[in-house]
């Protein structure tokens, strides 16, 4: 085995009808997903929607009850962990305590009988590529969350696995630290060029580092695409409603287009082609004006219930005359004009939506 | 109606009580107070009854200070006597005891209750209990359940001592399985031999490489107390007609009170310097790792 980083590389890997049960709970359900060579997928869903479980599935700390893992061609399903070849890094911090970064990264390597200073020096190269080349010599009580995640990282790709395995490796870390690592994350992951799985359930991770977003539910995949398909083309309600936020619209339907707060919108393919449904817009597909025409209504006549400042952006809430509550997305500067009961007119873009019965 | 603002209250406590520095003192005295208190209760009550049998085996019926009984036991020591063979089988004995029934318990204990932790959960409780049992029942009801197994034993493999140290492993799982317990308590199996694994180590890697090392104040805490339990054993050996360091203390100062308890202080010492032993090494394999650090 060298010790040189791969550059290039990563495997094909194929689940293929998984099934995994634990009592009555079926936490796979048939799940099949192929990831091309060097591709990343991530999986997001809700709790309990399988993620994780496939993910152990395809590491082979779980065993499913039927279905095959392929990776490269090859039927690994029945092969044990310690002899799978991938590389994972765990939510929860898996440093081992009694050995400092560069022990816990050169652990893989000792096993498979690399001597020692070969050893030590592609320890030292892997955590200089998780910018922790300072730290080689520190324990993991002596090191931050971040930094245990990026050791942990190193670990993971120091064993050069086909596969490297991400189960929500962010989750235990603050908003910041989160930012930074997940952007390392894909850099370093484009730079090995390994096919990687990452499971997360944090849908603005999922769509910034993806190359493809899968999302699950009840242990099945509902959609899989790229992470603007996945937005902006949802196939079902679940998919549209999990990723970001949406507001379900009563609009009138009519083969494929809606009349929505008096626009017509395109429908996305999927909705029901006639009769009144719900349409499932984004707060930012949502216009909102300060003129009142005088002496007319208008379906989207509404009163502002809340405003709230997001940076370079705000949400406005309003309250339709039926009763429906409404969220906007606007610039910061309309938002800061506008006042809680105030009277406005809404309406939506013209942009391809879906519609549910 | 108050006279009093919000912004004088403060300023009339701060003239009232001392300075936080002051109660911090104060507060550091009293707890350094309360520990030497602690201390010398806890060494008196351990100390006191052994300052006792010393001066019991130093002194006669007419009070007079004699050191008969000590320079027994200092000929014991040299002598080519029966009794001083006795003595020296009987430590031999003992020790040899003490290292297999230390290695009987920790390949029992380790490997299963890691492997309860990380795949049948379920089981803890069944197993706690399993392993308690023993201190639920006294030592000579052990033995009448023993005695049918030692014939057996003795059959089988031989009436030596040393086979003794299956039952001392019984005797010893619930104080050892405690402390394990604790040690395994304090870090994350699962996740740490999943990682291991992932990385390529096998089971028992996992266990002498990650699981080991990281429970060792818990393994050399369970080392500790089997050592004690075990070279301070005496109704097993006894009633099962085996020779112990116990026993042969027993046997030499049957006929004389004041060499029983001086042979019984000898014991205490020899059990203090080989748990002192037992600590060093742990503290110099931590020195060692500190210092790779």
């Amino acid at each position: 085995m060298t010790t040189e980083r791969p550059s290039t590389g990563g495997v094909e890997v194929s689940l293929q009808d998984l099934r995994r049960s634990y009592g009555d709970i079926q936490a796979l359900n048939g799940m099949s997903l192929t990831l091309s060579p060097g591709e990343l997928v991530v999986l997001l869903g809700p709790s309990g929607c399988g993620k994780t479980t496939a993910l152990r599935v395809l590491a082979g700390l779980e065993d499913a009850d039927s279905g095959r893992v392929v990776v490269a061609g090859k039927d690994i399903s029945s092969i044990p962990t310690s002899k799978r070849d991938m590389g994972m890094v765990f939510q929860a911090y898996s440093l081992f305590p009694h050995m400092t970064a560069r022990e816990n990264v050169a652990f893989g390597l000792r096993l498979r009988g690399v001597d020692g200073a070969k050893r030590r020096k592609a320890a030292g190269e892997y955590l200089d590529l998780v910018g922790l080349g300072a730290q080689v010599d520190r324990y993991a009580h002596q090191m931050s969350g971040g930094q245990q995640q990026r050791v942990a990282l190193a670990r993971a790709l120091a064993i050069q696995p086909k596969v490297l395995l991400l189960d929500e490796p962010l989750s235990a870390l603050d908003a910041k630290v989160r930012v930074q690592l997940r952007d390392e994350i894909r850099r370093i992951q484009l730079d090995v060029g390994i096919t990687t799985l990452f499971v997360t359930h944090d849908q603005e991770e999922a769509l910034a580092v993806a190359d493809r977003v899968g999302v699950m539910r009840a242990g099945q995949i509902e959609q899989i695409d790229t992470p603007e398909v996945i937005y902006s083309h949802p196939t079902n309600a679940f998919v549209a409603e999990f990723i970001g936020l949406t507001n379900r619209l009563s609009g009138q339907i009519s083969g494929a287009t809606a009349v929505v707060l008096g626009t017509e919108v395109p429908l996305l393919p999927g909705s029901p082609t006639s009769g009144t449904g719900s349409v499932l817009v984004r707060p930012e597909q949502v216009r909102v004006s300060e003129e009142i025409p005088v002496g007319q209504t208008h379906p989207g006549d509404a009163t502002v219930v809340t405003t709230s400042f997001l940076g370079a952006h705000g949400r406005v809430s309003a309250r339709l005359a039926d009763g429906t509550l409404v969220v906007a997305q606007l610039p910061s500067a309309q938002v800061e004009r506008l006042s809680v009961g105030q009277q406005v007119v809404l309406t939506v873009e013209s942009i391809p939506a879906l519609a549910v019965a | 109606m108050t006279t009093v603002s919000d912004s004088s209250v403060p300023v009339v406590a701060s003239s009232v009580g001392p300075p936080p520095r002051k109660l911090r003192a104060a507060r550091r005295r009293r707890t350094t107070v309360f520990r030497w208190i602690t201390v010398v209760i806890v060494g008196g009550f351990f100390l006191i009854p052994l300052y006792s049998l010393f001066e019991s085996s130093t002194k006669n019926l007419g009070g007079r200070r004699v050191w008969d009984a000590w320079q027994a036991v200092g000929s014991l020591a040299t002598a080519d006597d029966p009794n001083s063979k006795l003595l020296w089988v009987g430590l031999r004995n003992s020790l040899f005891l003490v290292a297999l029934t230390l290695i009987i318990m920790l390949v029992l204990l380790v490997p299963t209750m890691t492997w309860i932790r990380l795949r049948v959960p379920w089981m803890r409780r069944t197993m706690e209990f399993v392993c308690l049992l023993a201190l639920t029942i006294p030592a000579i009801v052990l033995v009448v359940g023993l005695a049918p197994i030692y014939r057996q034993i003795s059959h089988i493999l031989s009436t030596d001592t040393i086979w003794l140290c299956f039952a001392y492993a019984v005797l010893v799982l619930p104080f050892a399985y405690r402390s394990l317990d604790a040690g395994l308590d304090a870090i994350d199996v699962k996740t740490l031999s999943e990682a291991a694994r992932s990385l390529g180590s096998s089971w028992t890697g996992v266990i002498l490489r990650i699981v080991i090392p990281n429970i060792r104040s818990a393994v050399v805490s369970a080392c500790f107390i089997s050592l004690a339990l075990v070279l301070g054993e005496f109704t097993f050996a006894s009633l099962l007609n085996r020779q112990n360091f116990a026993t042969a203390i027993f046997q030499v100062g049957q006929d004389d009170g004041r060499l029983a308890m001086a042979l019984s202080l000898v014991s205490l010492l020899v059990a203090f310097v080989l748990l002192l032993v037992l600590s060093l090494f742990s503290h110099s394999r931590k020195g060692r790792k500190g210092k790779t650090a």
